[in-house]
């Protein structure tokens, strides 16, 4: 369901070219559960930002859901993005001034759903993350482990064909984000296919299979079973 | 996505940040209201002025006569010395002559001027006419109690008036004045009569007049020439035979055709209307520019707004908002604080004509094209000022927004 190959992603910071990622080759099957580890500066930002369509490549191949993603306009980036991937954040990155059930129907809203199917799809999937009495509070009124439920809520909503988690328990603490992790296991064993991108060696483990990555390359690129911790 | 979903987002949006908004729309809202205002006080005028040009009678010719010096009253001139070298001098009895004409049904040289009238302790300025009793006819002037000027006032030079409703509230206190005495210039003047009330004209009053004789007011102004005629026609039909005439007996006279006007009531009404018109554009003209300047707030603040709200905009681009999407949301944003701020500047607009009619005593209303217009232009506003901070908002590139703090 994501197949890369040989990608390659360079910045340009004034006159020195920075390359990102060197060639990565990356295979992940439906319903896997894959931890992206990497230090800081590894690369692992811009992967991620190119398998959520966030950005595109410079070279190589990139498919997804056998769907050729290249030399996507932005607009055709945005349909992917709306149909295929859900983002968990770091930051939550959940919109202050609307409440919890708002926050899930956005995805719902830029798709044109109609606003009773959107309700009845918001309420149930926040009532999945234990966040049903709590729909009509404002980010603000909802803990963080609450606020990263809620922002699971609105990466499931849309039935994606792969949830993106970018570093989800970095802004929690060890015990909220372990509620957090188990969430993740249970939507795992419910047959979602979850992407998750870490520094954290111990977060990293806990997915079936680990791809390491540094100096913008995948330093196991075939392994596909056991993690190298 | 559907408009009405785009459409109450930017009301939320508004609402999440009232203060700003309001302050936003002050500009819309002043410049609505002036628009409104403005055109509406321009076209006030021009009714009422164009309705007490009608009111005086659709046969009335006005002739004037141009003189190098003004004399002691103002408006026409009057001549200061009758035997300026070429200068021909109008009689009553050449101007009476016009009546001769079959067109002509009646003459009334006038004189007119602004001076001070007591009665008691009480003082007041009026503007002092001068006339023959075919004036009454001529412009419609009936009386509401007492009489008007008759032949034998005119012929004994008497000390007798007729005032306006204006003058007599103004010494007395109360209409009923006839047989009171009030004095013009230190002159002591007997009330014969009181003008029926013809209200006010683009600010001035037309009741705050005192009519005497003709003869009179000559010889308080040591001024036998004539400069100020008004004449009527014997119908409609003949206001142009009648106008003819008049200008070829002046021709006789003068031998050019640049000492003296004839103007009938259409040209009158033109002439006004012209002039009204010009002014009632200006003061929209002046009333747009800050309608404009409106406009420009709003972009001010569409562009901080979309500089504050970078992070939102990622993530709205990262769950699957497109660019037109984005763009619609901040452009949907300005038309609403636009087109609120047009209404509320109407609303506002119409309370201050309501307030404004008291105290300029005339009549405004507002028309449905200027409505339309205001509205209109500051939605256009919001359109326009809108689309430069709704595009910037929109290209903004989702990973950049989203790690904007």
């Amino acid at each position: 369901m994501i197949q890369m190959h040989g990608i390659r992603k360079e910045y340009h910071m004034g006159e020195n070219v920075v390359t990102a990622l060197d060639g990565v080759d990356i295979s992940i099957k439906p319903r896997e559960f894959v931890s992206i580890i990497g230090p800081s500066g590894s690369g692992k930002s811009t992967l991620m930002n190119i398998i959520g369509c966030l950005d595109v490549a410079d070279e190589g191949e990139y498919l997804l859901d056998g769907q050729a993603i290249e030399d996507y306009s932005e607009d055709e980036l945005a349909v992917v993005r709306s149909r295929k991937i859900g983002f968990v954040f770091q930051q939550f990155n959940l919109l202050s001034k609307m409440t919890a059930q708002e926050n899930v129907e956005l995805p719902l809203i830029y798709q044109g759903m109609r606003a009773g199917k959107r309700h009845r799809l918001s309420e149930e999937v926040l009532d999945r993350v234990g966040l049903l009495e709590r729909m009509d509070h404002r980010p603000t009124e909802l803990s963080g482990g609450q606020q990263q439920r809620v922002a699971i809520a609105r990466a499931l909503v849309t039935r994606p064909s792969l949830i993106l988690a970018d570093e989800p328990t970095g802004n929690l603490d060890s015990r909220t984000g372990a509620e957090i992790m188990q969430m993740f296991h249970e939507l795992h064993r419910a047959g979602n296919t979850i992407v998750l991108i870490t520094h954290d060696p111990a977060i990293a483990a806990q997915a079936p299979r680990a791809i390491h990555i540094h100096d913008g390359r995948v330093l196991n690129p075939t392994s596909e079973s056991e993690a190298i911790v | 996505m559907m408009l009405m979903q785009t459409v109450s987002m930017a009301f939320k949006a508004i609402r999440a940040n009232k203060a700003r908004a309001c302050l936003t729309m002050l500009g819309v809202i002043i410049g609505v209201m002036s628009v409104v205002v403005l055109v509406a006080i321009g076209q006030g005028t021009t009714a009422s002025v164009t309705s007490s040009i009608q009111s005086m009678g659709t046969n009335l010719l006005t002739v004037s006569i141009q003189t190098r010096s003004s004399g002691r009253f103002g408006g026409f001139g009057g001549f200061n010395s009758s035997n300026q070298r070429g200068t021909v001098i109008l009689t009553t009895d050449d101007v009476l002559s016009w009546e001769d004409s079959d067109a002509v049904a009646a003459v009334s040289p006038t004189v007119s001027g602004s001076l001070t009238v007591k009665a008691g302790n009480v003082n007041t300025s009026a503007s002092i006419m001068g006339v023959l009793p075919s004036y009454e006819e001529i412009r419609n002037q009936g009386v509401s109690a007492g009489r008007y000027i008759i032949q034998a006032d005119v012929d004994n030079r008497s000390a007798v008036c007729v005032v306006g409703v204006d003058i007599a509230q103004e010494l007395f206190g109360t209409t009923d004045v006839v047989d009171n005495t009030l004095s013009i210039d230190g002159r002591k003047f007997r009330i014969v009569g009181v003008l029926e009330s013809k209200g006010t004209s683009g600010g001035t009053s037309s009741d705050a007049v005192v009519v005497v004789p003709f003869t009179l007011a000559q010889r308080m102004l040591e001024n036998t020439s004539i400069t100020s005629i008004s004449v009527s026609a014997t119908d409609a039909a003949s206001v142009d035979a009648a106008q003819t005439y008049i200008e070829n007996y002046l021709y006789r006279r003068y031998q050019n055709d640049s000492s003296y006007s004839v103007m009938n009531q259409s040209e009158m009404l033109s002439a006004v209307e012209e002039t009204s018109s010009t002014l009632s554009l200006m003061l929209g003209g002046i009333a747009g520019i800050s309608l404009l300047v409106g406009g420009i707030g709003i972009m001010n603040i569409m562009l901080v707004s979309v500089s504050e709200r970078t992070r939102e905009i990622g993530i709205r681009k990262a769950v699957g908002a497109k660019r037109r999407d984005i763009l619609l949301q901040f452009l949907v944003e300005a038309v609403v604080i636009s087109g609120l701020g047009g209404l509320l500047g109407l609303a506002l607009g119409a309370l201050l004509m309501d307030a404004l009619e008291g105290v300029l005593g005339m009549t405004l209303t507002m028309s449905m094209g200027v409505v339309q217009l205001a509205v209109g232009f500051s939605m256009a506003v919001g359109i326009v000022f809108g689309l430069y901070p709704a595009g910037k908002a929109s290209k903004l590139r989702p990973i950049e927004a989203l790690h904007y703090d």
